[in-house]
């Protein structure tokens, strides 16, 4: 078996007094899509911020393409990672966010050229050009000079997934990127993913209340609770016929069966 | 009955004298402010770093500079810093004592005005691994500015208000001019109740162009070249 693209080997996380993974293991292969799914709370997100390396570690080790995450290897140790290592390690990666997060000073293009003019240093004629086939790649061809506050909620999350994508990721985590559209949007945006899901070959991962777009998409679903998996497997396995009372308890509330 | 007896003939003859003199008034609050603001920036950026020991360090400097008189800063940089070797004119003096001064009024304005910036931003930032500089610069700074606008306005104003300290190392701006005048001719009622309306217009007018800019400032498009 290849070596897996993200691995996490006893993990710990902790925000105060609260634990949030206490020697947490994971792994996700190489273009794999996998979904988590579970209650809020549950450490979801906390997972895709571990690895956009918008929150630290307090114990363990996280590899990313080979690469341990948090820590470099320095005089033959392992020590915290500079931010020059962080800044390496972060080119792996590409991140979407619930609340879409664009610069809403800029326009969607700018928004989507910024990031590789100033970190990969792309020329503004190569990024714009990069920049208007990502936004055709996500049905905005024609928003490329508006800016995000003139945009529906579905668009800025397309506009978030053509900014994430100008930086050529490996690894794509979408941290709830429905979750904060109005329901008649949520198509729209899911079938951006779809689409990238057929067309390239990524390495995707999804925390995601859409459970129907879960099963569709994934390779693998995990179903998290207290920062744990309590159960994961493929997806016609965990929704037709889940093993754990938690994770069948969790899904006969959200699909109402 | 005290009789107040104003003199038109003296007024147009001290008017032009004492004009020329808010010149110096306005060139020392227009160069204080731009130190001010680079100043200010400084702190506010050094307060937000990664060190501790510097943040400690400018707290404490932030906090002495704001709690001494200004009248004590800028008496030992005139008095005093000539026995370590550097003197300066009375101008530059007061230019950097206004622009310390108030720089350190203005670090709270900017920090809070940072501050006040989605933290999402700087999460947008990081995941698409922008450096801190390139996030300020292009990201924090352009949201941050408009918030920041009327504070800044009304700190550049009461720094001008108190240009008249630099009358006490000589600086010939307004009220020191007023004070010469009014001695030589003896008659202060006119070149005093000049300086006061100068200072009324001048602060009407730039409170005037401070709400103004904060106005007009673009919501979108703005960028720091």
């Amino acid at each position: 078996m290849s070596q897996p693209i993200i691995e996490f080997k006893n993990v710990q996380k902790r925000f105060g007094d609260t634990t949030i993974f206490d020697d947490f293991s994971f792994k996700v292969e190489e273009n794999e899509i996998v979904s988590i799914i579970g209650p809020s709370g549950s450490g979801k997100s906390t997972l895709l911020r571990i690895l956009m390396t918008l929150e630290g570690i307090d114990g363990g080790y996280i590899n990313v393409a080979g690469e341990s995450l948090w820590h470099m290897l320095w005089n033959d140790r392992y020590v915290p990672a500079s931010n020059k290592h962080l800044h390496k390690m972060r080119e792996q990666l590409g991140m979407v966010f619930q609340h879409f997060n664009l610069f809403p000073h800029m326009t969607v293009k700018r928004n989507i050229t910024e990031a590789p003019m100033r970190v990969k240093g792309l020329s503004r004629q190569d990024a714009e050009e990069s920049a208007e086939a990502l936004l055709e790649l996500v049905g905005l061809a024609d928003k490329a000079e508006s800016y995000p506050n003139d945009l529906s909620g579905g668009q800025k999350q397309r506009v978030g997934i053509a900014r994430a994508l100008a930086m050529r990721p490996a690894i794509l985590l979408l941290d709830e990127i429905t979750s904060a559209l109005d329901p008649e949007l949520v198509d729209e945006v899911l079938d951006v993913i779809r689409n990238l899901a057929k067309e390239q070959s990524f390495t995707m991962l999804l925390v995601t209340h859409e459970m129907y777009f879960a099963r569709e998409i994934s390779d693998r679903v995990c179903f998290f609770d207290k920062g744990k998996i309590v159960e994961e497997g493929v997806p016609e396995d965990i929704f037709s016929a889940p093993r754990e009372e938690r994770t069948q308890a969790f899904l006969n509330a959200y699909l109402g069966q | 009955m005290i009789e107040l007896n104003w003199d038109w003939t003296f007024v147009w003859q001290v008017l032009p004298m004492i004009l020329s003199a808010a010149k110096v008034t306005l060139l020392a609050t227009f160069l204080g402010s731009l130190l001010a603001i680079c100043v200010g920036l400084i702190f506010a950026l050094l307060r937000r770093g990664s060190s501790k020991t510097v943040r400690v360090t400018v707290y404490w400097l932030m906090e002495f500079i704001r709690s001494t008189p200004l009248l004590v800063q800028i008496f030992f940089l005139y008095y005093v810093m000539p026995e370590f070797g550097l003197s300066m004119s009375p101008l530059m003096t007061g230019v950097i004592a206004l622009g310390v001064h108030y720089g350190a009024y203005l670090s709270e304005v900017f920090r809070s005005g940072i501050e006040g910036v989605d933290k999402g931003q700087w999460e947008a930032s990081r995941a698409l691994n922008l450096t801190s500089f390139d996030t300020y610069k292009d990201i924090i700074l352009p949201q941050a500015i408009r918030p920041m606008i009327p504070a800044t306005g009304n700190y550049i104003i009461a720094m001008f208000k108190e240009t008249p300290q630099l009358s006490a190392i000589t600086l010939l701006e307004m009220l020191q001019v007023a004070k010469i005048i009014g001695s030589e001719n003896f008659r202060y009622l006119e070149p005093f109740t000049l300086v006061g309306i100068l200072y009324l217009v001048f602060s009407v007018l730039a409170a005037y162009g401070i709400h103004q800019i904060e106005k007009r400032f673009p919501k979108e498009g703005f960028s720091l070249k």
